[in-house]
Order: C-alpha cells, then sequence, then structure tokens
C-alpha cells in the first residue's frame, strides 16, 4: 500500500504542477500591498500594548470625527488581550462621551455620560446622516475594517499563505492606504472632491480627504510623530477591534497543537502495536 | 513488523495506558469551552452595577429597579416599622444569619445589619423570594413587610423571613450610597 | 448493519435488554466485530474523518444557536456579540466556519476515493447514490448557514444562487419568490434558512447511518477491489480500525487547528465582515471555495436555463456513475488507463475550481467551457467506452494474496 500512497501523491504533485501552469495567466487585481513587519503576526504574535494606545488615540483624534467603532465597548480597552488601558483610566474615558438613554419617565430620550459598558458612539446618527455631512459619500465604521478589507492574493500566493500563517491583508492595507496620498500623475484625472491614491481597494481616487499629517497628533512615549508611525499604529489598533482575542486565540492555539502532536505520536505508536501481527 | 509480543507485556500496556490517559486529558479539556459558553458573557457581567437616584421616594413609600435582570426593592421605612423589626429577638427568626452581601457571611439578623450605616431607614433587597424565584408583594403578609403569593411565604419589615417554606431572608445585594439621595447597586 | 455479530450477552442487565432491544450486539456486529479487509489503506480513513467533522459541526452548531439571532436587524450584531463577548465564542465560530470547509475537504478526499477504486461499483451503487445525496444535503446545508451570519456575502450569496430557480420556464418566478418569502432575500429568507440550517444536519446522520448500513451490506470495498472470500482476508473493525481511523482523526484536527486557531478567515470572504446591505453589490460575487467546480460549470454556460441545468447535471451525473463505467475491474489499481484519466479528472475539478473564482470574462470564460466539456466527457464518454476498450492488469485472487505479494517483493 505504500508504494499505491506513494504513486497516488506523485500524482497529485503532477497534478498541482498543472495547475501551476495554468494561472500563470492570472491578471493581479487590486492594488499592490506591501507587507509590513506586524508584532501580531505568526503564530507567537501578540499586540504592542504601547502601540494599540497610541492608535487609539490616532483614531480618536482623527478618524472618529467621520468614523464609528459601533461594536467596540470602552469597557474592552482594559480588557485582557487589548491596549491595556486600567478600569480607571477607562472609567475617565468613558466619561468624556455622551450616550443617548431613555426613555425617562416622561418618556423623553435624554443624554448621559458615558459608561465602560457603553460602547463608542458613532459620529452619525445613520448612514443618510453621514452621506449628508460627507459629500454623498459614507465613512463605514471601523470596527470590522481591518477584516472586512484585503486585496486578492493571486496565486501562488494564496496557498503560500497557509504554510506562512499570513493573515495580516487587512492592516497592510489599511497601512497602504493611508501612506499612499500623494498627487495624481500626468493624465490620471481626479473627480471634483475625490483624492488620488493609488493603494485603494477599488479604484485610483477615493473621497476621504488624507487624514493623517506629520506632528497632527501628540505622542507622550517619544515614538515618532510622522505619518508612516500614525499610519501603522492605527492599523495595529484597528486590527485588536476588529479581532480582539486575537492574542488568546493564538495561545490557546498552541496549546492545542501541542497536545494534538503528542496524541497524534501515542496512538501512532498504539496503532502499530495493535497492527503489528497483521500483514496488511 | 517487529514481533515482540508478549515479551514485555507492562510496556505494551504502560502505552494503551498512557495513549487513553492523554485522549482523556483532552476530551476533558474540549469539553470546557462548550460548558463555559452558557456562562454569563463579557456584556452582561459589564452591565453588573447601576445608579439609582431615591431623591423621589418619601418615608413609606418604595422603588423597585432591576438589577441583573431582577427587580430590586428600596424602600425608605417609618419608624414603626424599623421599632416593629428591631424588637424581634434573633432566637425567634427561621433564617439567623443578615444574608448582606455588605457584611460577613455569619452576620447576625439584626434590623441594623438588614440596612446600612447611617441610612438605617433604607432597606435594599433583592425582590426575589428564596423559596423557588417569585417576586413578594409588598407591605402585605402576616409581619407587615412581604408576602410572597407563590407559595406563602412571609417576610418582616426588615425583609427576613418570618413563616412559610422560603429558608432564607431576602438578599441584601452588594450597594452603597454615593451620597444621599444615590444608591450604586453592584 | 447487523450480521455480524459475535456477540453472546454475559451479565443478567445485558442478557434482559438483547431480548427486548438488541442495541448493544447491533453496535458490537457493526462497529467491533465487524469483518473489515486488512488492507484499507489511509483514503479509507476518510470516511470517519467526514463523520468526525460533521459531529464537531452539530456540537459547535447547537451552542452557537444559544447566542444567535435570525433576524436581519439583528443577526450580524449577534455573531459579532458571540465573537467579542460569549465565554469562547470566537474558538466556538471560528470552528463552526472554518468545519463547513473541513467537512468538504474530507467529504472530497472520500468521494474522489471511492472513483479510485471504483466503491460505486456493484454491489456497493446504493452506498454510493446515498453518498451524492449526502454531498446533496451538506452543500444545501453549508449554502444556509453561510447566509445566517448575515454579512455582504451572505446576502448577496442567497441573492444569486436562489435566482437560478428562476430560471425554470413558466413557474421560476413564483419558486424564487415562495423561497424569498417577499420580493428579495430578507427577513423571512433568513428566518427559514436558519430553521433548516438546524433541521438538515440531522436529516444528514439519519442517511450517514443508512450510507453505512449499505455499505455493511456487502463490506467494505478495498484497494484490491477484491472481496474477502476467507478470514484470511479480514480483520475486526475494533480495535484495528478503530485506532487507525482515530490516528487519522488526530492527524487531521492538527490541519484543521492549523486554521481553526492561525487561519480562521482564511476561507472566509472579507466582505462577510461587512453587514448586508441590499442597496450594495460587491464587486466579485464568489461562493465558498467547495462550490467553486460548480460555480465555474454554471457561468460556462451562455444560457440562463442551460447554465442551470449544466450545474445540477454535473452532480447528477454522478448519481448514475454506477451504470456509465462499464469496467469489470473494480479497483482504479489495475486499470492502467483509467488511472490517467483519473487524475485527468482530479485535475479538471482543481481548474474548474480556479476558475470558479475567477471573474466572468475573457480566458477565463473560454477555459471554463474547456473544462465543463472535459468533466461531461470523462462521465459520459470516457469511463462507458473505456471499460469495454482497455486491458486491465491481472488482479490477485484474494487480499491475503495481494498482500503477501507486496510483503514479499518488498523484502
Amino acid at each position: 500500500m505504500k508504494n499505491l500512497m506513494f504513486k497516488s501523491v506523485r500524482a497529485l504533485a503532477v497534478v498541482a504542477g498543472l495547475a501551476i501552469a495554468g494561472p500563470a495567466l492570472a491578471a493581479g487585481e487590486g492594488p499592490h500591498v506591501e507587507k509590513q513587519p506586524w508584532s501580531f503576526a505568526g503564530p507567537f504574535g501578540q499586540f504592542d500594548k504601547a502601540q494599540l494606545q497610541r492608535g487609539f488615540q490616532v483614531y480618536r483624534e482623527v478618524c472618529a470625527a467621520c468614523h464609528g467603532l459601533s461594536l467596540v465597548a470602552f469597557r474592552n480597552l482594559a480588557e485582557e488581550g487589548g491596549p491595556g488601558f486600567s478600569t480607571d483610566e477607562v472609567s475617565a474615558l468613558s466619561a468624556e462621551y455622551f450616550i443617548q438613554d431613555g426613555p425617562d419617565e416622561e418618556g423623553e430620550m435624554f443624554e448621559r455620560e458615558g459608561k465602560p459598558f457603553d460602547r463608542f458612539p458613532s459620529p452619525f446618527p445613520n448612514e443618510q446622516a453621514a452621506r449628508a455631512s460627507n459629500n454623498g459619500a459614507y465613512p463605514p465604521d471601523l470596527s470590522l475594517i481591518a477584516k472586512a478589507r484585503a486585496v486578492t492574493r493571486g496565486f501562488p500566493w494564496f496557498v503560500l499563505d497557509i504554510a506562512t500563517q499570513y493573515q495580516e491583508n487587512g492592516p497592510d492595507y489599511l497601512y497602504g492606504l493611508l501612506t499612499g496620498y500623494h498627487d495624481a500623475p500626468e493624465g490620471v484625472e481626479v473627480p471634483e472632491g475625490q483624492y488620488y491614491n493609488p493603494n485603494f481597494i477599488a479604484g485610483q481616487t477615493l473621497a476621504m480627504a488624507p487624514p493623517l499629517f506629520d506632528e497632527a497628533v501628540e505622542y507622550t512615549d517619544g515614538s515618532p510623530m510622522t505619518v508612516d508611525q500614525y499610519a501603522r499604529d492605527v492599523s495595529a489598533f484597528l486590527m485588536w477591534t476588529a479581532e480582539p482575542h486575537l492574542e488568546a486565540r493564538k495561545r490557546i492555539g498552541f496549546g492545542v497543537m501541542a497536545f494534538l502532536i503528542l496524541f497524534a505520536s501515542l496512538l501512532y505508536f498504539t496503532k502499530r502495536k495493535i497492527w503489528r501481527n497483521v500483514d496488511h | 513488523m517487529e514481533h515482540t509480543d508478549t515479551a514485555e507485556p507492562t510496556r505494551r500496556d504502560f502505552l494503551y495506558i498512557a495513549t487513553g490517559a492523554v485522549g482523556a486529558v483532552g476530551a476533558g479539556a474540549l469539553a470546557w469551552p462548550f460548558i463555559h459558553q452558557m456562562n454569563p458573557d463579557a456584556s452582561a457581567l459589564a452591565l453588573a452595577s447601576i445608579e439609582v437616584d431615591v431623591s423621589a421616594v418619601e418615608v413609606g413609600q418604595s422603588i423597585t429597579v432591576t438589577w441583573r435582570g431582577k427587580p430590586v426593592f428600596i424602600r425608605q421605612r417609618t419608624e414603626n416599622e424599623i421599632a416593629e423589626a428591631t424588637a424581634v429577638p434573633i432566637a425567634d427568626l427561621p433564617d439567623p444569619f443578615a444574608r448582606n452581601a455588605n457584611l460577613e457571611d455569619n452576620a447576625e439578623a439584626t434590623d441594623a445589619n438588614r440596612a446600612t450605616v447611617g441610612h438605617e431607614a433604607w432597606l435594599v433587597m433583592v425582590g426575589v423570594c428564596t423559596h423557588l424565584g417569585c417576586v413578594p408583594l409588598g407591605e402585605a403578609g402576616d409581619f407587615g413587610g412581604w408576602f410572597c403569593p407563590c407559595h406563602g411565604s412571609h417576610y418582616d419589615t426588615a425583609g427576613r423571613i418570618r413563616r412559610g417554606p422560603a429558608p432564607e431572608n431576602m438578599l441584601v445585594p452588594p450597594f452603597q450610597f454615593s451620597d444621599d439621595d444615590t444608591i450604586v447597586i453592584g | 448493519m447487523s450480521g455480524h455479530s459475535t456477540y453472546e450477552p454475559q451479565s443478567a442487565p445485558a442478557k434482559w435488554l438483547e431480548r427486548r432491544l438488541p442495541v448493544i450486539s447491533l453496535v458490537h456486529g457493526s462497529f467491533v466485530a465487524f469483518p473489515t479487509p486488512k488492507n484499507l489503506n489511509y483514503w479509507w480513513t476518510f470516511g470517519g474523518i467526514a463523520f468526525f467533522v460533521l459531529v464537531v459541526q452539530l456540537v459547535t452548531g447547537i451552542v452557537l444557536v444559544m447566542h444567535y439571532t435570525p433576524n436581519d436587524a439583528l443577526a450580524f450584531a449577534s455573531v459579532e456579540h458571540i465573537m467579542r463577548d460569549v465565554n469562547y465564542g470566537w474558538l466556538l465560530r471560528y470552528l463552526h466556519m472554518n468545519g463547513a470547509s473541513m467537512f468538504f475537504i474530507a467529504v472530497y478526499i472520500h468521494m474522489f476515493r471511492g472513483m479510485y477504486y471504483g466503491s460505486y461499483k456493484e454491489p456497493r451503487e446504493i452506498a454510493w447514490i446515498l453518498g451524492v445525496l449526502l454531498f446533496l444535503l451538506m452543500m444545501a446545508t453549508a449554502f444556509m448557514g453561510y447566509v445566517l451570519p448575515w454579512g455582504q456575502m451572505s446576502l448577496w450569496g442567497a441573492t444569486v444562487i436562489t435566482n437560478l430557480f428562476s430560471a425554470i420556464p413558466v413557474v421560476g418566478e413564483s419558486i424564487t419568490t415562495w423561497l424569498w418569502g417577499g420580493f428579495s432575500v430578507g427577513n423571512p429568507t433568513l428566518n427559514r434558512f436558519f430553521s433548516l440550517h438546524y433541521l438538515l444536519p440531522f436529516v444528514i446522520v439519519g442517511v450517514v447511518l443508512l450510507h453505512i448500513w449499505a455499505f455493511h451490506i456487502a463490506g467494505n470495498n478495498n484497494p484490491v477491489g477484491v472481496d474477502p472470500k476467507s478470514e484470511k482476508d479480514t480483520i475486526s473493525f475494533h480495535p484495528y480500525y478503530t485506532v487507525k481511523d482515530l490516528f487519522a482523526i488526530v492527524i487531521f484536527m492538527i490541519f484543521f487547528s492549523w486554521f481553526a486557531f492561525y487561519l480562521p478567515n482564511y476561507m472566509g470572504h472579507p466582505d462577510n465582515y461587512i453587514e448586508a446591505n441590499p442597496m450594495v453589490t460587491p464587486a466579485h460575487i464568489v461562493p465558498e471555495w467547495y462550490f467553486l467546480p460548480f460555480y465555474a460549470i454554471l457561468r460556462a454556460i451562455p444560457d440562463k436555463l442551460g447554465g442551470v441545468i449544466a450545474m445540477f447535471g454535473a452532480i447528477a451525473v454522478l448519481f448514475v456513475l454506477p451504470w456509465l463505467d462499464t469496467s469489470k475491474v473494480r479497483s482504479g489499481a489495475f486499470r492502467p488507463v483509467f488511472k490517467v484519466f483519473f487524475w485527468l479528472f482530479v485535475f479538471y475539478s482543481v481548474m474548474l475550481g480556479w476558475l470558479g473564482a475567477m471573474p466572468a470574462e475573457g480566458i477565463y470564460v473560454i477555459l471554463s467551457r474547456i473544462f465543463t466539456a472535459l468533466y461531461f466527457i470523462h462521465f459520459l464518454v470516457i469511463l462507458p467506452v473505456l471499460g469495454l476498450i482497455e486491458k486491465p492488469k491481472k488482479v490477485p485472487d484474494s487480499i491475503n494474496d495481494a498482500v503477501l505479494g507486496k510483503t514479499g517483493s518488498a523484502s
């Protein structure tokens, strides 16, 4: 049977080889995305807490003017695997927001101070209001944006990604987008109210004005106050908002893998013992 | 294939036992997420505290608020009610413990221990009968406190069980007065 | 499943039960003492692996339902609630999400194994047909499950697939309206898909039992394709195949965990993390990978009804496979020409899968048509003709001879 298995594997290899030859024709779609180094990449990746805190600061001072974060609660900022704010910091932070609540005894809605269990209030009450304030464009909610954007990886990359565990398409794209604004080259028409950015996933221009400028956000930990650093930090922060249990997932995953490999080895020897008297 | 059978039965048995034991440990660990997912989730735990404005509650009045999905009775008791409750000897109580989450587990069920220092007139307790979880009616029953219509438990003006099937005094939840008009529960 | 039991109840309670409901001897006869060919290779473990993944899907699915809300306004948020707040919710959801892909991987390998070794041939036709039925039920279940998170791909995948039925002449429109419970995919559709997504897995379990019953009547096929002739050819299912299947399942779990823990969104589409919006269609609507070959066949035909017929025909042809293959030799191991065509067929399937993910334009359309044609030619021309003209290699007299012959030449 070993021989047969070997032959089957060889035949599969031939199939795979043919499959590789075919898609060489595949046209690359979407913008080119540069891979960035991320602390949370790979099987042992973890978030850089200081980076998440800086990223949150960028979100709050820049993005939050137009983009919601409606799936994230203030309390999440103090939870394990996140930016690592203290519960007191989160209470103080949430109290800076106003949350609509109600109805009260008179049946009226009212505003109150935010509590840690509240979610981030969105800058606009609904999509229509958001479009009305943004020349018809809708700034998407950013809670899941790092998982909701990925540029198609052509062959053979999408196969190799399985082995390398490349999962950072989202933050790579966001970083590329935020750092991709520059003057349009000769011959490219930029419509009124649009900005040229070749890294945009759905065309060469988009309605979002360049959001980041050097020195726009005041960092207190000595990190460089550059567009590049801001883009990195906010992309990492948005990866956390999209996947808040990433650290637990990778940690538990390692334990599961170690266990399964041990169990599989024991089973292998058990199987050999049981089969030792059978010709097969 | 090697043929070493019967020579070392103990080593073979050890392999089987080790494999079985590792498998059992794995199955046990795997069961935990499936069990734990039914416990209160992070959003439910985050709602564990509420603030209540009690400025409008006059002497002899009660309000009911919701905390963790359960009713909490907040009553500003009359002098008479306090005196009545204070007069009862502990020995006459079916449940001698205060059941006050703000005190030690073995605190006695005195009236003072059912209320809180500085706000002795105020009674704050989870309005759930300790028998089988019904909500008792206020200002009812043979002891002028609460009466549970489901199975006839009588509570006194300090929310202590006096007669009927309920085994314990109604629970006083963790709470404090953040100022004279505001109670924080949880 | 019965008929092979050597079970004799020993204790008094066991004897008592045996007279009234012989369930122990049924299980003993089917999964303990069951005589199984001793030469099954590891490709044969994928049936057990598929069953294991089915159980994973049932268990994770049942607990996910404890937190999920099937309502178009709440579904997306309830899935995110599972991902963020429920204890281990992310784990349960990722296991279920990737489990669907794992189920298809196991079942596709299981089907290709059956095709290579002629497991569909006399007298196992019913087992094969039930298997194809299981495949259809799985596809329906997976499709409806994909709708439940109510992301953009959920909504638009559902729209595109349910619109297939509108190709049916005369009654097509009425059928799609009936399926939707409205004039587009909406809350009624989500609710009924949820109901059926919960129901169908239990139907699958029932058909799986029939499937096992059916191949236990003739006994397992085996790599040589010669039925067992004497006791020398078989061994009891337990402990030999229980331990072998378990080992294979644990290896498969490593593969499964690799995705569930480290690449949980690899198989998914990013657009499904955007809440469903009936006003905006995603740029490229792509079904889940396991539907891609059939999706490519659908798009290869430039006619709406024709495409639908071709797609369903691609599955329907599997039902009649036992009668399309005319060869008297069961196992492909002894059919040198068939082997070549078998691997070519695997190649067509992979290519159709790849083409299903490409936009329907230019060279891709032409390639889709070529491979669709090759897919059908394989079943409708190659297999019937090959059985008549191919000269097979000599088939061993028994499983034992085959095994000894191999061991002999190896030493």
